[in-house]
């Protein structure tokens, strides 16, 4: 029996095209656009000026804050331009333009392969190098890692669940990197260990990645405390509340966070970026990115400079076809949509995808048959149909007797819906109504 | 058979009569002794139930006036009854009532079809609110209107209705009660609650783009660029991050035409002076 | 230009018209016994059923409405199908038209169309027929196997109506009035294949559970409502059983005869007027289950489906507000 989280899930086509396409280099384009806001939280300072030559792990923009992370250049070259770029969404951010010159690293990084399993012996300073590296949640939330690794007091951790997941059509990044790094990855998950004091880790993977699962059982057995767990190929099983339920049983409750009931969940790429900061001291300038999509001509999966424009990429596999309507960057159903082919790779991008009309295009909105799919499908147990209901009237007086505020924005429920209705839009819309309640109280 | 019949009516009246006997002891039990005021006030109210006030209703502004001093009678007003309605309560309470201007919503861009085309297709849910989260609309603006139409959803006095040349959502002065459910729904704060002037006289700056001229321009001709040349004429007038902005004490019939004939991009918008009829 | 839109970039390949055409297959076996066992009579009244559902529910839209005609979903064909299931073959065609009216015009459309309706159209339509042309609702020719174009069936009683009136006295007195004889009670293996007396649909039992295995193998319904509402029936009419052995109770002749199963696999799942959580679905079925046994053994009526279930779709919004699921991670701390 293979694990998985009690209620809801949906079994989307998994279009993992990319699963069996080795992780290759995409090189560097002409410029990096770097935004200074990659994660949750505050905007990093900028320490650069226009004109400063810089290398690859430069300091281009210090933490502001302790919820923040700092940013750096994946390149070298010199800093062009630093001014309010057009970003993914059309949104205007501050970015730092830098013009490529070269691939020379700053001192005291080591970009080599060789694996290094010795871990430093204090904890201070695995704290301040992972600080100092800008690591946040590769998954998508962004949330800064110093945080998630630090045990507030009156709580003890018990578990650390390395998220080797990847629940979202399409994207392989998390898979080819427990392929291809499954050893670098036990490390970082032995050094997180030692920072919340504990022994045990589980690398959580789900069925439709055998080899990824092969790899690891046989490397894991020569590291004591660290254990593969076989999870059950379903949507949202890399959610952080349905994983700890799948490994643990545990119930996160409402409004708590996972340190709560012992957990700390790491996404398998923030757990590899975690043993490049200790290791060979390498702040997080590149990361996987998964470039496919059922209108691609073909799919990769690069190693990629934060920065590197989307164009650079999508070229690299053959430009955008006549088929594709829609170009997204994460997943299909949390990534989002991009107006802007310019849009640098940040952080929590795992993915770009070229999606077709057939797949992304979306069928008018009819009638609710009352199916009762969105409910069945829901892994928090919510009922969207009656959230959708009230909000389609701006009404909403109901939403926190219908717990709108614990929509984890999966999309499993407009994925299931037959009728088409934008039942997440919907929950989105009660769940920013819904915090607004929440302030004034 | 007389009998039958007899039997059946004697039966239903004595139903009919312990029923009612019922209910009348059980609303005597459970009656709420309310302020007698309080259903007279609210036979005043306009009965839209909308909230402007900051209360939860009508009924609960009618609680209110009720129960406050004559200080806080003061800060009680309902902007949909207006002075009127507000008048009327005041002299049954034997109060003062807050003297208040009349207003009127304004929508603060004039990012139409024409002056900020379309860049990308918009496919998702026809609601601003989403589309806002998504991104920075179909005309590329960051702080312009999406022209989906919340606020037209959300009037509840027909007030608002999408102008379809231009695309923008439209305030019709003499149906829009100032209630500011447009201003809360609009998740770019587009609307401002704005005296309506002398005959309905009103000059505005359409805009809120804070980027710089040449970047506000790219996505919207009729963008505020910043220019100064408004605050020459009216030194009133504030510019803030290239972003003007006309006080609402600015006499509109003394610069209104003079702004908007002198705004190089059109962002200033004068309302003419309604033909005054009898009112 | 790109596109842009809101997540989730991906939809389910089961839309509503899906969900539908799948029921209208799954209804298949069920029409081809009907036709099989009814003969002509049959087709005029399944053709005569649907055409005035459909057409029905275009004219409204088109032209009192003023909307787009929603017939393409395909519900308004189901609705036709299950009019007709419930009607017997012998049936004058224009009262079907009347019933027709009733259950989409009244019963769906007046209610706000697909997904409004409180109660099953196709039973508000029987319900109205049955109660307004009680004599030619009642009428049942008995089964013409292989003689398709037999155009004066004899007549006789269905199997619930032969239990329903045999009593201490009928069996003493070898009354023979009508049917109504004990020797005339079908076997199970008759009542399984549909060689009995009925409505054109209910009768074969068998058709119909083939029916319920498409629905649930492509997932079109869960099987809690079926099941909880069979063994409902069962269990409560076994418990009769066991206190007093009479024929009328035999709960096996219970679960095979009459609209038990038409109602349990294609009227009581109806997603719009059925409950829309689990444990709804399932205190719903119980509801009917009881309901159908009640009106069955106690009342005057022999057969009991049709009103068990509009009694229980009247308490759907009420179960529905009753049956929350509990949202993950409430009550813990």
């Amino acid at each position: 029996m293979t694990k998985t989280f009690p209620i809801g899930g949906i079994h989307p086509q998994k279009y993992k095209l990319a699963a069996d396409i080795a992780i290759t280099d995409a090189g560097l384009p002409e410029y990096v656009y770097i935004p200074v806001k990659q994660h949750a939280g505050a905007p990093a300072k900028i320490v650069v000026s226009q004109g400063d030559k810089v290398k690859a792990g430069t300091l281009l923009a210090a933490a502001d804050g302790i919820v923040s992370a700092p940013v750096h250049s994946s390149v070298s070259g010199e800093v062009v331009k630093i001014s309010r770029e057009e970003g993914r969404s059309g949104y205007y951010e501050t970015t730092v333009t830098i013009k490529v010159e070269g691939n020379d690293f700053a001192d005291g990084i080591d970009a080599s392969d060789t694996v290094i399993a010795e871990i430093p012996d204090s904890t201070e300073e695995i704290m301040r190098r992972i600080r100092n590296a800008g690591i946040v949640g590769m998954g998508g939330a962004g949330y800064p890692t110093p945080i998630k690794t630090t045990v507030p007091e009156g709580r003890k951790a018990e578990y650390l669940i390395v998220n080797g997941i990847e629940c979202e059509p399409f994207l392989c990044a998390d898979d080819r990197l427990m392929q291809e790094k499954a050893e670098e990855i036990i490390i970082g998950a032995k050094i997180i260990n030692k920072l919340l004091g504990i022994q045990k880790a589980v690398i959580a993977i789900d069925e439709n990645k055998p080899r990824a699962i092969e790899i690891m059982t046989r490397l894991t057995k020569s590291y004591i405390g660290v254990n593969v767990r076989v999870c059950q190929t379903k949507y949202p099983q890399g959610g952080e509340k349905q994983l700890i339920a799948a490994i643990t049983g545990r119930e996160v409750p409402i409004a708590k966070l996972p340190i709560d009931v012992g957990c700390v969940v790491q996404n398998a790429g923030t757990v590899f970026a975690v043993y490049e900061a200790v290791m060979k001291k390498k702040p997080l300038i590149e990361r996987i990115v998964t470039v496919s999509g059922d209108a691609a001509e073909k799919s990769a999966n690069f190693r990629v400079r934060i920065g590197t424009p989307a164009e650079f990429l999508i070229n690299k596999i053959g430009g955008i076809t006549e088929k594709t309507d829609e170009i997204i960057f994460g997943g299909p159903f949390m990534g989002t949509s991009v107006t802007n082919l310019k849009a640098p790779v940040t952080k929590l991008t795992s993915g770009i995808l070229l999606l077709s009309a057939k797949l992304a295009g979306k069928e008018p909105e009819t009638a609710c048959i009352r199916c009762g799919k969105c409910v069945d499908a829901c892994p928090q147990g919510l009922m969207p149909f009656e959230i959708a209901r009230y909000a389609r009237n701006n009404d909403f007086s109901q939403i926190m007797r219908l717990h709108a505020r614990d929509c984890i924005e999966c999309g499993s429920c407009a994925y299931i819906c037959p009728a088409r209705i934008p039942l997440l839009d919907y929950c989105k819309m009660s769940k920013a109504e819904a915090k607004k309640i929440l302030k004034k109280q | 058979m007389d009998n039958i019949i007899l039997t059946d009516f004697l039966t239903l009246t004595a139903i009919a009569l312990t029923a009612a006997l019922i209910l009348y002891f059980v609303s005597q039990k459970f009656k709420v002794d309310e302020d007698p005021r309080i259903a007279e006030i609210e036979a005043m109210l306009p009965q839209a139930n909308c909230g402007a006030c900051g209360r939860a209703g009508c009924h609960d502004f009618a609680v209110a006036c009720t129960k406050c001093t004559t200080q806080g009678f003061a800060k009680l007003y309902c902007p949909v009854g207006g002075q009127k309605v507000m008048n009327k309560v005041a002299a049954y309470l034997g109060m003062e009532a807050a003297v208040k201007e009349d207003t009127v919503a304004v929508l603060r861009c004039n990012g139409s079809c024409q002056n900020a085309p379309a860049k990308i297709d918009y496919n998702g849910v026809q609601f601003c609110r989403i589309a806002h989260t998504i991104s920075s609309g179909q005309s590329g603006c960051p702080d312009g209107c999406l022209r989906l139409g919340d606020c037209i959803k959300v009037c509840k006095f027909g007030a608002l209705n999408l102008n379809p040349q231009t695309g923008l959502p439209q305030v019709d002065p003499d149906k829009c009660t100032s209630c500011g459910a447009c201003v809360n729904i609009c998740p770019r704060n587009l609307f401002e609650i704005r005296p309506k002037g002398q005959n309905n006289e009103r000059v505005y700056v359409a805009c809120r783009n804070r980027q710089k001229g040449a970047v506000a321009r790219k996505n919207c001709s009729a963008a505020c660029i910043g220019c100064m040349k408004c605050v020459k004429i009216c030194p009133e007038i504030k510019i803030e991050d290239n972003l003007s902005y006309i006080p609402t004490d600015v006499n509109a019939a003394e610069f209104g035409a003079k702004l908007a004939e002198t705004c190089p991009t059109g962002a200033i918008v004068h309302i003419q002076p309604k033909e005054k009829t009898h009112d | 230009m790109l596109k842009i839109s809101s997540a989730p970039h991906m939809a389910s390949p089961v839309s509503t018209k899906n969900l539908m055409k799948d029921v209208v297959i799954a209804l298949m076996p069920a029409v081809l016994a009907a036709l099989l066992i009814f003969g002509f009579n049959a087709f005029q009244v399944l053709l005569t059923s649907v055409a005035a559902c459909v057409a029905c529910e275009y004219l409204i839209c088109r032209y009192f409405l003023k909307i787009p005609p929603t017939t393409g979903d395909f519900s308004a064909v189901i609705t036709g199908i299950l009019l007709g299931f419930n009607l017997p073959s012998g049936i004058p065609l224009w009262m079907i038209l009347i019933g027709a009216f009733f259950a989409i015009g009244i019963t769906k459309m007046a209610y706000g169309g697909l997904g409004k309706n409180l109660f099953n159209p196709a039973l508000v339509g029987r319900v109205f027929l049955f109660v307004s042309f009680p004599q030619q609702m009642t009428t049942w020719p008995q089964p013409q196997f292989g003689n398709f174009f037999a155009i004066d069936a004899q007549t006789g009683a269905t199997t619930l109506g032969i239990l329903k009136h045999l009593s201490p006295e009928t069996l003493s007195n070898g009354l023979t009035k009508y049917s109504y004889h004990i020797d005339n009670v079908p076997s199970y293996l008759n009542m399984l294949l549909g060689n009995t007396g009925g409505s054109l649909g209910e009768v074969s039992a068998l058709a119909l559970l083939l029916g319920l295995f498409y629905m649930l193998c492509k997932k079109v319904i869960t099987w809690h409502i079926p099941f909880y509402y069979l063994s409902t029936v069962f269990i409560l009419t076994s418990i009769m059983w066991f206190f007093k052995q009479t024929p009328n109770l035999d709960p096996v002749a219970h679960l095979l005869s009459g609209g038990l199963i038409l109602g349990a696999v294609f009227m009581a799942t109806d997603y719009v007027t059925s409950p829309m959580t689990t444990n709804g679905k399932i205190i719903f079925a119980v509801g009917c289950g009881a309901l159908t046994v009640i009106i069955r053994i106690f009342s005057a009526y022999p057969e009991g489906v049709s009103f068990a279930i509009l009694i229980m779709n009247a308490f759907v919004p009420l179960i529905d507000r009753w049956c929350i699921p509990r949202v993950y991670g409430a009550g813990r701390k």
